[in-house]
C-alpha cells in the first residue's frame, strides 16, 4: 500500500466521498468484536422501549466507517495520531436486506510543520448529519 | 430487562435495570484499574478489522505489516474502544455511582496516540472519571482510560462521553 506523502496534500483537499452499508447482521458482528451488547444494538424491541425509533447502530461502527475513509486515503492505519467524534443523531438500522447507509466525506483544514494534517470528517445517514465536530489528526509520508 | 455481558464485559456480571439515580460528581477523579493486562493478539485484531468491515492487509497480514515498518499485525484505530469499554464497564457496574447501562447511549468519543496498537502488546488500563454533568434531563458521564505497555510507556488514551437519558 503506498503511504500519502504530507507535500501532495494541500489545506483544501478533499477526501472523496465513500458510502458504506449496515446491516443489521454487521451490528451482531460489531456486538461481538468489541465486547458491547446493548441490546438498543440488536433488539427492535428493547430499542422502542427505551424510546428509540429502532434498532441503532454502535457510534463506534460509525466511527469505524470513517476511520477506514481515513486510513485507506493515507494508505497507513498506524498513522492516527488523534481522532474524536461527537455522534450528533443515530444510524437508524431496519429489519431489511437494505440496511443503512453511512456517508463518509472529508476535508484537510491544517497541515501542520511536524508532518501532520489534520482532517474534518463528516458522515450523514438517513438524512441526518450523525458525526459533528469530528476530527483527525495524521502522520503522512 | 436484564442481560449478561461477555468478553472483556464477562467479569461484571449481569446489569439490572435500576431506577434513575443521579450521578454523585463527587465521582470525578475515581479510577478503576483493569484487573488483569489486555493481551492484543492477531486473531483479535482480524476478528474487529473484520466486523468494521476493513480489509487493509496489515491488520490480518503480519509480513505486510512488517514490509509497513511495523513489528505485527496493526489494530484499527477504533480498536482500543474495546479498553475503553471495559474500563467504562467497571464503572457503570459500580454500585456507587448507580448508572442505569440501559439508558446509556455513547456521546462521544476520542483517541489520542503515542503509537499504534499491534499483535503482541500487554496494555495496562486505568480508566478514571474525568467529569459528570446534567444537561437538559440527561446525566454526561466522561471517561478516560489511558493504556500503556509492558515497558511503561504510553500507547493510546481513550476518552468517551456516556449519556445517561432520562427518564
Amino acid at each position: 500500500m503506498s503511504k500519502l506523502r504530507h507535500a501532495d496534500v494541500e489545506v483544501g483537499t478533499e477526501i472523496p466521498e465513500r458510502t458504506f452499508t449496515v446491516r443489521r447482521l454487521d451490528l451482531i458482528r460489531y456486538a461481538g468484536a468489541s465486547g458491547d451488547f446493548n441490546p438498543i444494538h440488536w433488539n427492535e424491541r428493547f430499542a422502542k422501549s427505551v424510546g428509540l425509533p429502532d434498532v441503532i447502530a454502535h457510534g463506534m461502527f460509525t466511527m469505524a466507517q470513517a476511520a477506514r475513509l481515513i486510513t485507506d486515503w493515507t494508505g497507513d492505519p498506524g498513522a492516527v495520531v488523534d481522532y474524536s467524534v461527537r455522534f450528533s443523531a443515530p444510524v437508524v438500522v431496519p429489519d431489511d436486506d437494505e440496511g443503512a447507509e453511512i456517508a463518509v466525506g472529508g476535508t484537510v483544514k491544517k497541515k501542520h510543520d511536524d508532518g501532520t494534517v489534520t482532517v474534518a470528517l463528516s458522515a450523514r445517514s438517513g438524512g441526518a448529519k450523525v458525526l459533528a465536530r469530528s476530527t483527525v489528526v495524521v502522520r503522512l509520508a | 430487562m436484564s442481560y449478561q455481558l461477555t468478553g472483556p464485559f464477562a467479569s461484571q456480571g449481569t446489569f439490572q435495570e435500576r431506577q434513575s439515580v443521579a450521578i454523585n460528581p463527587d465521582y470525578v477523579g475515581r479510577e478503576y484499574r483493569a484487573p488483569e493486562a489486555y493481551e492484543v493478539t492477531r486473531v483479535k485484531i482480524r476478528e474487529f478489522a473484520e466486523a468494521v468491515g476493513d480489509t487493509a492487509p496489515v491488520h490480518t497480514d503480519p509480513t505486510a505489516a512488517k514490509a509497513a515498518g511495523y513489528a505485527d499485525v496493526v489494530a484499527p484505530p477504533t480498536f482500543p474502544v474495546i479498553l475503553g469499554m471495559a474500563g467504562s464497564a467497571q464503572a457503570i457496574a459500580d454500585p456507587e455511582l448507580g448508572v442505569d447501562f440501559s439508558r446509556v447511549v455513547h456521546g462521544d468519543q476520542g483517541f489520542h496516540y503515542s503509537r499504534p496498537v499491534v499483535a503482541g502488546d500487554v496494555l495496562d488500563t486505568v480508566t478514571r472519571i474525568t467529569d459528570v454533568k446534567a444537561l437538559g434531563g440527561n446525566e454526561l458521564l466522561t471517561l478516560e482510560t489511558v493504556a500503556t505497555d509492558a515497558s511503561g510507556d504510553h500507547v493510546v488514551t481513550a476518552g468517551m462521553m456516556l449519556v445517561v437519558r432520562g427518564e
